[in-house]
């Protein structure tokens, strides 16, 4: 897709619809005929999973068998879906501290991601990294990464290993709007329009960086920030798993056949605090606010909406997607509570993986 | 005396300096708005307005070098880093710029500058929000470093850091905010504490618990634990780890002849890797035992609660260390 077809695309449906996050589609039956019905119930299935799943971090966070930061997706599923949802298995992603919904997109189990916030042996990560740092290897989920930024560079460097191994693998890197104000982001897109690195960075525009509007911290909108690489910029409703699917599986494609990096703002919203440890509103937004978004954009709603009106999914079917994924996420917690905390030996396991026959690489003098 | 919180400590330290010098200005993430993400700039957007407190994009390399180039044009900046954990990003400003600009310029441009917020572990905030940052900044010359453990320290530290011509780093506990403590009535006159200055936070004859920041708390409770069990621990706090308080601390170790360090750091190269140094340079006779070293262990902090607990400097070990060095053990 040419840069400035999609960038006008963009700008003109914002001023057609006057909304940030394109309601004008409301109830159209528009992009549907895409996909078959099997796969819209697969992407209900989906979001209401990572749904529940995070009601579940919620609840489990509350009664304190979760500790330190937890930063929840609910609102924003359909990004994680979207995004992941296209991409082949061999194919990397990678991401912020807002990482379970697309772990799970990703192809990790939910048993073994529950352990991993109830800091479990059991868990992904072993109960050593937590929330905010779920990784799958295997599955090539890359990370959740705590330092505001520091993913995107990473991401440069996992489209470098494709190329240099000529593959046809993509890597899709999220960050967060806020995370466009930091300079790594800036040498990064540089160095991947450079040397045409099949990278596809994604901006979740929540509109907000923890309790900073957008606006505040940057002088232009931030599909604008990623200009000046010579990298193609796009924008998509990130509320619509319609919209944003059909948009990414045709963008991959593109990447895989040799377009180099790409930059796409998706728009969105967070209907929860910016951690659990944060108010969901405040001086920042209004209450108000928040429940507009979630009364008109949530993403499970939307798509809800899109079927029934289609006559492509039934109340009764809804209901039982939703009494299933709920098991699902059920006996996630079960699976993590069954899990045992890691044991004292672990806290030296994984500093370093060789462990070397001469001097020592442990300096505290503790037993070990 | 009134009782006041660390955070309410530090809140008045930054209005009384800013009411005092119209060049003091506050900037970093969260600052004017949200008042702080950990509430410690309350009130003073009201108070002094969006030009001295000011909410920063999340560009800490990018603001920490704002705030040199301010100073080196005689402001007198203030930088928040939501945490020190984020400062690692801006190293480079603090080491290469702001640490070097007096020496480089001969003399030329001083940088009267803070860089303050909250260094070390909190709970189960996991290996990347868990550092004590401490020995990254005390290591470069140039740049003088702060870490009070009390909230009279916080207050009476911050003014001086504030005042002071150097770039000053203030290392506050994320765990302490809360800690209420006696700090003088703002009526009854100006309260500063000169930077160098360590202070006996408790006399003792036995074992000198020598230590910095947020762990005179718990030094301050193992001697207590140890009292029941007479033996008689001095709790010497340095609060200052540059300028050092050699002075003090060789004056514990005349007196008691045995020494601990306490950090919530790593071992390698640590703070207390420095300060065993001096008191064998310097007062090696006067020892009745090797110094030893309290640290967190030597890895990445683990999320997993227990293993946490584990990593984690505790009572326990103070007091293992404590017995060690008075042969008790
Ligand atoms: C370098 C750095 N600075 C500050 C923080 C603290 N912090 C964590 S998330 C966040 C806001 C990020 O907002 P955004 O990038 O929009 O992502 P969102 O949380 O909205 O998903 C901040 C300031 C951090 N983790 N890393
Ligand atoms: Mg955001």
């Amino acid at each position: 897709m040419p840069e400035t077809e999609t960038k006008k695309k963009a700008k003109d449906e914002e001023k057609a619809n006057g909304d940030a996050n394109g309601q004008g589609k409301e109830g159209s039956g528009e992009g549907l005929e895409r996909f078959d019905r099997e796969q819209l119930h697969h992407f209900m299935r989906e979001m209401l999973l990572y749904r529940r799943f995070e009601e579940k971090a919620e609840e489990a966070y509350a009664i304190g068998k979760i500790g330190g930061f937890c930063h929840l997706h609910i609102g924003q599923e359909a990004v994680a879906l979207g995004f992941i949802g296209p991409l082949r298995d061999e194919d990397y992603v990678i991401t912020a501290y807002r990482d379970h919904t697309q772990a799970l997109a990703k192809g990790l189990e939910p048993g073994p991601v529950m352990a991993e916030l109830f800091g479990r042996d059991g868990g992904v990560s072993r109960g050593k990294g937590g929330s905010m740092h779920i990784f799958g290897v295997e599955q090539r989920f890359m990370g959740g990464h705590g330092i505001v930024g520091a993913q995107v560079p990473l991401a440069a460097g996992m489209g470098w290993s494709i190329k240099y191994r000529e593959e046809d693998h993509v890597c899709v890197c999220f960050l967060g709007d806020a995370a466009v104000n930091q300079g790594a982001f800036h040498e990064a897109m540089n160095m991947s329009a450079v040397w045409e690195l099949p990278v596809i960075y994604v901006v979740e525009n929540n509109e907000y960086g923890m309790g900073t509007a957008i606006e505040r911290v940057s002088a232009v909108p931030i599909v604008e920030r990623g200009e000046g690489y010579g990298v193609p910029t796009h924008t998509v409703n990130g509320q619509d798993i319609i919209e944003t699917w059909s948009f990414v599986e045709d963008l991959v494609q593109e990447v895989r056949d040799g377009a180099g990096p790409q930059y796409v703002e998706a728009r969105t919203y967070r209907f929860k605090g910016h951690s659990m440890s944060d108010p969901v509103s405040g001086t920042y937004r209004s209450k108000d606010e928040v429940e507009e978004k979630k009364e008109k954009e949530d993403p499970i709603t939307v798509l809800r909406e899109r079927l029934f009106e289609a006559e492509l999914m039934s109340q009764d079917e809804l209901e039982a997607l939703d009494e299933e994924v709920r098991k699902v996420a059920d006996e996630a917690v079960e699976f993590a509570e069954d899990s045992p905390f890691p044991s004292d030996e672990e806290l030296y396991t994984h500093v370093y993986a060789e462990l070397n026959e001469h001097g020592r690489l442990f300096l505290d003098g503790r037993d070990r | 005396m009134p009782e006041i919180t660390y955070r309410e400590a530090l809140n008045q330290a930054l209005a009384e300096e800013m009411e005092r010098d119209d060049s003091v200005f506050l900037l970093g993430e969260e600052v004017a708005e949200y008042d702080g993400a950990y509430k410690v700039s309350k009130g003073l957007l009201d108070q002094f307005g969006p030009q001295r407190v000011v909410d920063t994009p999340i560009s800490e390399l990018g603001f920490a070098g704002l705030g040199v180039g301010a100073a080196m044009t005689g402001l007198r900046p203030i930088v928040e880093f939501m945490t020190f954990n984020f400062s690692i990003l801006a190293l480079d400003q603090v080491i290469n710029s702001a640490a070097k600009m007096y020496y480089m310029s001969g003399g030329q441009i001083s940088l009267p500058m803070v860089f303050r917020g909250p260094t070390g572990a909190a709970l189960q905030l996991s290996a990347q929000h868990s550092q004590a940052c401490e020995t990254w900044y005390v290591h470069a010359p140039g740049i003088k470093l702060v870490t009070p453990g009390t909230p009279a320290d916080a207050k009476g530290l911050l003014k001086a850091s504030i005042r002071d011509d150097d770039p000053v780093a203030f290392m506050e506990g994320e765990l302490l905010y809360n800690l209420k403590g006696e700090v003088p009535d703002p009526e009854d006159g100006d309260f500063v504490i000169p930077l160098g200055k360590a202070e006996v936070k408790r006399e003792g004859a036995d074992v000198s618990i020598i230590t910095h920041g947020k762990m005179v708390n718990l030094a301050m409770q193992v001697a207590g634990k140890l009292e029941k069990e007479d033996v008689d621990v001095e709790v010497l706090d340095l609060r200052t780890l540059r300028p050092l308080d050699v002075e003090a601390i060789l004056a514990t170790v005349r007196k008691t002849n045995r020494a601990v360090y306490l950090e919530e750091g790593w071992p390698y190269v640590g703070i207390g890797s420095q300060i065993v140094t001096t008191i064998q340079e310097e007062a090696f006779d006067y020892l009745d035992a090797p110094v030893l070293r309290v640290t967190q262990a030597d890895v990445p902090m683990p999320y997993a609660k227990n293993l946490e607990k584990l990593a984690k400097p505790d009572a326990d070990r103070v007091v293992a260390a404590c017995n060690r060095v008075l042969y008790r053990d």
